[in-house]
């Protein structure tokens, strides 16, 4: 083969994954390349200065779940990570009702207990196993899962492991762990709490990016998925980094430059390189060929097995369970720029209140009706919205006085009923206007601008299918064993010398850096 | 009951927390919010403001005060020309630390000088003995001192005056802020970016109220001595009382330290040079010159590996989220005897940004040079456990911006 240039490695997509991976490779001495289809690195980690002065996390918005040990194997603070822990969480009802929780356990006693003191004392509980349950999961997460349908002793071995461990877990753990595998998160709420407003504030996290209602099973182990993340050591607790979670990759990409690795930008590539199932480099879109016995996939599962391979050539049962694998995007953005922060009737002047999470959804039924619309293939009338003022903690991100706002729209259905992405955007920025307006009222006359991003738009600017921010839905049928195809979890492929290293890969979604980083564990396992 | 500083009544109305502590004799919120977090990260991420009026003031001037201050303090003043100033200590005739403070000389002769603990009637002993025409003021009520920190610390105070945007690092100069006459430094306890500011007590509350203002678009907040302390660790600074203690009221040596034992022999760089007749000179000349110091004081970064892992194996969560503690922690050799005793951590922080637990140590000098491993002993539910931990360079923290020139580039 003519090729123009030869590596060691080309990682295929500068994502967060992509960027943790690629640091790995270029740290272990491999003359790495970075291809990365757009103009800027990030993928759905990136920040953007739509108006002047304003900073908008255009699509992933907060940070939880980014693995410690990678913070500290690439020295990434040296690089300028900092991560601005979340002081408060707001969660506004539609009649004068709130609750503000901060940091003092007792002083969230006392404000939950405005509502019902039996949920205050519930919600210790719940906090507390759910910590608990985190801190056990945690090793499974930070680790290349067991192989299920694997014969080789090795991986035999592994999954006795993992059966240990289920059976060795402390009793009141393990039920929480089948408690989450098994029910909705509004019925487990419903054990917990009788205040509405209580369960709305933790019932959101259970359907946040995928195609699920509160009452549906799968919305559990969605809301402990968002749980798994850590803050200074303290399980699910999250942050704004520095600049906006783009401000994140820039660190990686630094990180990737200070280890010698090299990023291309404007470098989409069409299509794998190999032959007799051994991989020999890439094509681009340009038709530039790069040569490397090494090419790692941080793209979707979709992209992965379908698009830059021909799926004939794959397992039969691969190609169609990747065909079957779910993306079925349902979220959407709309980011604004504002003139001051919005006002809540009874907290006029209030900054602090939007220090965290603003979680617009303030009943279960509220829920329920969004998702009917969801479900008829329409934008919800009254979306579930998760707001962040991120200029209240970080002055970077707007001008003096002035805000961003990011608000995270669900549901916006990938597959529109009627209509289509184009004639649907502005309803959709409308709907999420007027959604808020409900709340704060008077918001409307704050806003200097509006970035309506929508699921066919997260599609085609960033590659993810159908606009699913995880890269594939996070249920039981597609995680840990299963992700993304039973035994084809530990980011290999059929084809030798090529991997996968994408958020549609063991743990899955959000800004952990775990796949990227556990893909270059096995990566370089491999080359022994 | 307590004193309160000049800026009470802003402090009092802003202290959510309700929390206050006593600090010299006055009040003080150790926080104002109830996340200590948001407070320690507004000094590195944003403009934090701190009261640290109770420190003892004192103004020192007369013909002989530069040769009052030459005698007195052990760190050469000639380092401190007008418009600069300087970090110091002062010692017994002994080479014992008494304390440290910041001295200031912001027009020609007269000098401003900070200090943990009082030292007005010691200092006017010293110039008798000398026969210094000297005056020596306690100003320590007559006004308030409040510390600007933070990566926008000069885009607040740009805003009020011009005269603090050509300050280089311990730079020191008079100036208007609304009208009322400040002195500013560009001096700190955080090791970031930042100005302090003396402000006479009757104009405290109006420079107040200017400095919030001038950062409300910059998200300035107030914050106690907790977080302070947390970055002062990072920023490798000592603290008196905690990491030190006066020689002048101790009971004996093994409580006095020296400077080269607190890890300041490089305030002594030139003594060979000079013939600076200060207090302490022969003593401490001495302990250089036969390298006889008992221990030194240095950084400590503990290994967040095996920090993770004795908690984990616990069964516990480590504890890093908003954790400070002055508590002697107790340090081994890994010598392979359990328990080697070789010295004890003074002050001990998670440091958030950093991602890592830090601590200032005493230790025996063969263990003290950057990349020595030590054991520190941390409590794994009550009981004694060690950990990894490696010396490290103070600063743990420090940005370029802590001393970059504000002159033309954005302080951010």
């Amino acid at each position: 083969m003519s090729s123009d240039e030869r590596y060691d490695a080309i990682v295929v997509g500068a994502g967060h994954n992509g960027l943790v991976h690629a640091c790995y490779l270029a740290k272990a001495g491999l003359n790495t390349l970075l291809l990365e289809r757009r103009d800027l690195v990030g993928g759905a980690a990136i920040t953007e200065e739509v108006v002047p002065g304003f900073k908008f996390t255009t699509f992933s918005y907060a940070m939880s779940l980014v693995r410690p040990e990678i913070v500290h194997d690439l020295d990434l603070v040296r690089h300028g990570m900092m991560v601005l822990p979340m002081v408060k969480t707001f969660q506004p009802g539609l009649n004068g009702e709130y609750l503000l929780l901060g940091s003092d356990a007792d002083a969230n006693y006392h404000e939950i207990a405005r509502h019902s003191s039996a949920d205050a004392e519930a919600a210790r509980d719940l906090d507390h196993i759910i910590a608990r349950l985190v801190r056990a999961l945690k090793p499974w997460v930070d680790r290349i899962p067991p192989n299920s349908l694997s014969k080789d002793p090795a991986d035999i071995a592994e999954m006795a492991e993992l059966r240990g461990w289920f059976r060795e877990l402390d009793e009141d753990v393990r039920g929480m762990l089948e408690t989450f595998r098994t029910k909705s998160a509004a019925e487990i709420l419903d054990e917990y709490f009788e205040n509405e407003l209580v369960k709305s504030l933790y019932v959101s996290s259970g359907i946040i990016g995928s195609r699920c209602s509160v009452r549906d099973r799968e919305s559990g182990l969605v809301w402990l998925f968002h749980k798994l993340g850590e803050y200074d050591g303290e399980p699910a607790h999250w942050g704004f980094h520095k600049g906006g979670n783009g401000g994140f990759t820039q660190v990686l990409a630094r990180a990737f430059e200070a280890f010698g690795g090299k990023v291309r930008l404007n470098a989409g590539v069409s299509e794998l390189l190999y032959e007799d199932a051994r991989a020999h480099g890439v094509k681009l879109e340009d038709g530039t060929l790069l040569e490397s016995d090494l090419v790692v996939s941080a793209l979707d599962p979709r992209q992965t097995f379908l698009g830059l391979v021909d799926p004939g050539d794959l397992p039969d049962d691969l190609a169609g369970r990747i065909e079957d694998f779910k993306f079925q995007g349902t979220a959407a953005k709309v980011n604004f720029a504002l003139k001051d922060v919005p006002s809540f009737p009874g907290l006029e002047g209030r900054e602090d209140i939007f220090t965290g999470f603003t979680n617009l959804g303030p009943s279960i039924d509220y829920y329920m009706d969004a998702w009917a619309d969801c479900e008829a293939g329409r934008i919800s009338a009254r979306p579930f919205l998760d707001c962040c003022i991120q200029s209240t903690l970080d002055p970077d991100m707007a001008p003096p006085g002035k805000h961003v706002m990011s608000c995270f729209v669900m549901y916006a259905p990938y597959h529109l009923a009627e209509g289509d992405w184009d004639s649907e955007r502005d309803r959709l920025g409308d709907t999420v206007q007027e959604t808020i307006e409900e709340f704060f009222p008077g918001f409307g006359e704050l806003i200097l601008h509006r970035e309506i991003v929508t699921p066919l738009d997260i599609e085609n600017l960033i590659g993810l299918s159908e606009g699913n921010i995880f890269a594939g839905e996070l249920f039981e049928d597609q995680l840990f064993l299963n992700r993304p195809a039973p035994g084809w979890n530990q980011y290999r492929t059929p084809i030798e010398g090529y991997y996968q290293c994408g958020s549609g890969t063991h743990p899955g979604g959000c800004v952990t850096g775990a796949p990227g980083w556990l893909a270059a564990r096995q990566v370089l396992k491999d080359r022994g | 009951m307590p004193l309160t500083t000049p800026f009470h009544p802003r402090i009092q109305a802003l202290n959510e927390a309700g929390l206050w502590k006593h600090w010299a004799g006055y009040l003080i919120p150790p926080q104002y919010q109830y996340s200590l977090t948001a407070e320690y990260y507004a000094i590195r991420n944003s403009v934090s403001l701190l009261d640290t009026s109770p420190l003892f003031k004192y103004r020192i001037s007369g013909p002989d005060a530069e040769r009052f201050l030459r005698r007195v303090l052990a760190r050469d003043i000639a380092g401190c020309p007008p418009g600069r100033a300087q970090y110091t200590c002062w010692c017994d005739e002994e080479g014992f630390v008494l304390q440290d403070g910041v001295v200031l000389q912001v027009r020609e002769g007269v000098y401003w000088l900070t200090a943990a603990e009082p030292t007005l009637r010691y200092f006017r002993v010293v110039a008798r003995q000398i026969g210094a025409e000297v005056e020596i003021e306690d100003v320590s009520k007559s006004y308030g001192i409040l510390a600007l920190q933070g990566p926008r610390a000069h885009e607040v105070i740009r805003q009020l005056t011009d005269a603090a945007t050509c300050l280089r690092y311990f730079g020191a100069t008079d100036a208007e802020i609304e009208g009322h006459p400040v002195i500013i430094t560009r001096t700190g306890y955080t090791g970031d970016l930042g100005y302090e500011l003396w402000i006479e007590s009757g104009d405290a509350c109006s420079v107040w109220d200017a400095l919030m203002e001038a950062g409300s678009g910059h998200n300035i907040t107030p914050i106690g001595t907790t977080a302070l302390k947390m970055a002062r660790v990072e920023a490798g600074l000592l603290l008196m009382g905690t990491d030190f203690h006066s020689a002048r009221f101790a009971w004996v040596d093994a409580q006095r330290e020296t400077p080269s034992e607190l890890g300041w022999s490089w305030m002594f760089k030139g003594i060979s040079q000079d013939d600076r007749p200060f207090i302490g000179r022969s003593a401490i000349e001495l302990e250089i010159q036969e390298r006889a110091s008992r221990w030194t004081t240095v950084g400590l970064a503990v290994d967040w590996h095996d920090y993770e892992r004795v908690y984990t194996e616990a069964g516990v969560v480590p504890p890093r989220h908003e954790i400070y503690s002055e508590s002697t922690m107790s340090v081994y050799r890994r010598s392979g005897v359990d328990w080697d005793y070789a010295g004890y951590v003074s002050s001990f922080t998670s440091s958030s940004l950093l991602r890592t637990p830090l601590a200032i140590a005493k230790l025996p000098l063969d263990l003290a040079g950057p990349g020595s491993e030590v054991d520190l002993e941390v409590n794994v539910i009550r009981r004694p456990q060690n950990v990894l931990a490696q010396v490290k360079q103070m600063p743990f923290f420090n940005p370029a911006r802590k001393s970059a020139d504000m002159g033309e580039e954005k302080s951010a």
